[in-house]
């Protein structure tokens, strides 16, 4: 693949995003920097997965714009995405084809050699004994563990995770935050989006509060997060906003 | 990249679609059925309309392409998987190359079964001249495929997907079916027209250069949300 | 531009009210009478239902590529526009045609493009109504779309019915007449302009009290 783009920082500059009346999110701005495990942190409906679209390049925000190492994705071409990586809430799996074929197919997608890729993916993702079952046979927890290996395949520099915990067991927890902590500290740029604070405590290493679409505070993890949250986004913040549409 | 990209996804389509051909078997029953019915409205005492056969094929052939076109996009919505597509390093329009690719093979399947299915219910001479035939077939699949795939793809995230499909496709395809049924209803004459048929197929060619050029440059700002 | 408003609707006002004088001063046409004089209004409509199907496509160019939310507002304006010039021709066409051929519709290669040009800018319409989020570039397509399908309409309408020839053929342009047609002409041009600045007067304010929504949020 010709020219190899790379970028050592993530530049969030004053994005907003609305549906018409609908405001997603109001002048966010943060950066991130290789290492960095960013939790952005906040209810149902903040926005989270709103900002994570964005810097996946999969929408555009309302104002403002996102830099990749200084520059805007517009300028980068298509190869930025071979340094990006995120893993959903849904998934991005065909249940028709198994394991191995998903696998296979989103190698050869990103230009690498599914060969030895895909069995190391397999077995991080403890299934393979499973690789040749179709993916609809699976449970949510197998699902996850497949999906993180499938955003994983292609060594991104930013990886973007919405609610990855999701559906697994502690022990699956604590595999995919070891896996968090060793991409980040061998360069990776982390960014994770989650309403679990238990889960990401301990975890991050910086924490974007995010409410309403409104960034109430961003500053490196320390102590006492659960608590912090509370005094800042409010016990009770946790339903969704009425006129739904995701967060 | 880009080529070998519309690749992978055509040949992902067709690995998924092999595992229960769920997708070809329903349409190309559809698109009998829809032969039947308008056997039944345009045949009076076993004797069909003249020149019926030409419209009742790409009648077929655009009901079935539509219902078709909802289908391959629905998998795609499941598990979000177009979102991954997009996530490609490839640039996005290859995607719709892919797709595209897919539509064709399906309908041309579908076309290999209607036609000779129409020329036998019908007594029309379709096999007269196969290789214009062939053209105004191809002329016309690809113009209808080139705008459906793009209106499917965008559409897949809209709300009432379903029915907006063929209310955005079909007004723009209707000089696709005017020159499809016109170009074979001159060859089925007693004396097949060549020359209007010939005409019909240049312009099905025009049509098919414009929009998937058209296709390919706004494939990406569509895609985008 | 919005100083201009005043003065133009007033114009074209005046206009209308003075197209009656004009058409009726007009000389008749030799085969169908009075009848022929729909045509002052018939044609003039189709001349501002393209002009606006043109702004429609043009602007929704721009709105894909570079996510203007002015252009935007000036295709939804103008699409809805043509459909009111497309639907204006539509009954005008058949009224005229009912009195001179004896039906209503006889698949007039005009008419039909007409037809088929408003089916797709109604769907325009639709999709903005019924596609929920994002269906501002839903419209924009159908608007690029549109715009480039004309060419094909044409050609393949009016060469399906030359096959057909009509057994009385629609008389083109005489000179003799130019004088009152022209005037109408100008006349539908303003009032299309008048009307665009008012639809997309109409967006501005919808937008702007979406802004309001949103900063009072804030």
């Amino acid at each position: 693949m010709s020219g190899r783009v790379d970028f050592d920082s993530v530049q969030v500059i004053d994005v907003s995003r609305h549906f018409g009346r609908r405001r997603a999110l109001a002048n966010i701005s943060l950066t991130a920097h290789p290492g960095d495990i960013v939790g952005l942190l906040g209810p149902n409906g903040a926005g989270k997965s709103t900002l994570i679209t964005m810097l996946a390049t999969l929408a555009a925000p309302s104002k403002g714009e996102i830099r990749y190492g200084g520059q805007p994705a517009s300028a980068l071409g298509p190869a930025l995405r071979t340094r990006i990586g995120l893993l959903a809430h849904e998934l991005h799996l065909y249940p028709e084809l198994s394991a191995r074929q998903n696998l296979t197919f989103f190698a050869e997608l990103y230009g690498l050699d599914p060969r030895a890729l895909v069995d190391e993916a397999l077995e991080s993702a403890g299934l393979a004994d499973r690789g040749d079952e179709a993916v609809s046979g699976f449970s949510r927890g197998m699902r996850q563990r497949l999906a993180l290996e499938r955003s994983l395949l292609h060594g991104p520099r930013l990886v973007l995770f919405d609610e990855p915990f999701t559906g697994l067991d502690d022990r699956a927890v604590s595999i995919v935050a070891d896996r968090l902590r060793r991409l980040a500290s061998s360069g990776a740029i982390v960014m994770l989006a989650t309403h679990d604070l238990d889960l990401a405590d301990g975890l991050v290493t910086r924490v974007a509060l995010i409410r309403d679409g409104r960034l109430l505070s961003d500053e490196p993890a320390s102590p006492g997060l659960r608590a912090r949250y509370r005094a800042i986004v409010g016990g009770n913040a946790v339903a969704g906003r009425p006129d739904g549409g995701g967060h | 990249m880009f080529f070998r990209t519309a690749w992978l996804v055509l040949r992902k389509d067709v690995a998924i679609e092999a595992k229960s051909w769920e997708v070809l078997t329903t349409t190309l029953f559809f698109a009998v059925s829809c032969v039947l019915i308008f056997a039944f409205a345009f045949v009076k005492e076993g004797r069909p309309v003249e020149d019926a056969a030409a419209g009742i094929l790409w009648i077929a052939i655009a009901f079935s392409g539509t219902l078709a076109l909802g289908r391959t996009f629905e998998r795609e919505r499941y598990g979000e998987t177009l979102r991954a597509l997009l996530l490609a390093p490839a640039p996005r329009p290859a995607l719709y190359v892919g797709k595209l690719m897919g539509m064709l093979a399906l309908l041309g399947l579908a076309e290999m079964l209607l036609v000779p299915m129409v020329a036998l219910m019908f007594q029309a001479s379709l096999f007269s001249r196969p290789l214009l035939l062939v053209g105004l077939l191809a002329g016309g699949t690809i113009g209808f495929c080139a705008v459906g795939t793009l209106f499917a793809a965008m559409l897949v995230r809209a709300r009432s997907r379903d029915v907006l499909l063929p209310i955005l496709l079909y007004p723009i395809i209707i000089p696709v079916i005017i020159a499809g049924v016109r170009g074979t209803a001159a060859l089925l004459g007693a004396e097949p027209d060549e020359p209007t048929a010939i005409m019909w197929i240049g312009i099905l060619g025009a049509f098919d250069v414009v929009f998937v050029t058209l296709a390919l440059w706004t494939f990406e700002p569509l895609m985008t949300e | 531009m919005r100083k201009a408003f005043g003065p133009l609707a007033a114009i074209t006002g005046l206009m209308f009210a003075g197209a009656p004088f004009m058409v009726a001063r007009a000389p008749y046409e030799s085969s169908m009478g009075l009848v022929q004089k729909i045509f002052y209004f018939h044609v003039p409509s189709w001349f501002a239902m393209f002009t606006a199907i043109g702004v429609c496509g043009v602007a929704s160019l721009f709105h894909l590529f570079k996510t203007s939310p002015r252009a935007d507002r000036i295709a939804e304006a103008a699409g809805e526009i043509a459909v009111l010039f497309g639907l204006m021709g539509l009954v005008t066409g058949p009224l005229w045609g009912r009195k001179a051929w004896g039906v209503w519709w006889i698949w007039d290669a005009k008419l039909t493009i007409a037809l088929l040009l408003e089916m797709t800018f109604i769907s325009g319409i639709l999709v903005r109504k019924y596609g929920g989020p994002g269906s501002d570039k839903l419209a924009a397509a159908v608007g690029i779309f549109g715009l480039a399908v004309v060419p094909f309409v044409y050609q393949a309408v009016n060469i399906w019915r030359t096959i057909h020839p009509l057994t009385s053929v629609v008389p083109t342009l005489p000179a003799t007449m130019g004088g009152p047609f022209w005037f109408c002409v100008a006349a539908y041009m303003l009032l299309l302009v008048v009307l665009l600045m008012m639809r997309v007067n109409l967006g501005k304010r919808q937008a702007a009290l979406d802004e309001l929504y949103l900063a009072y949020e804030d």
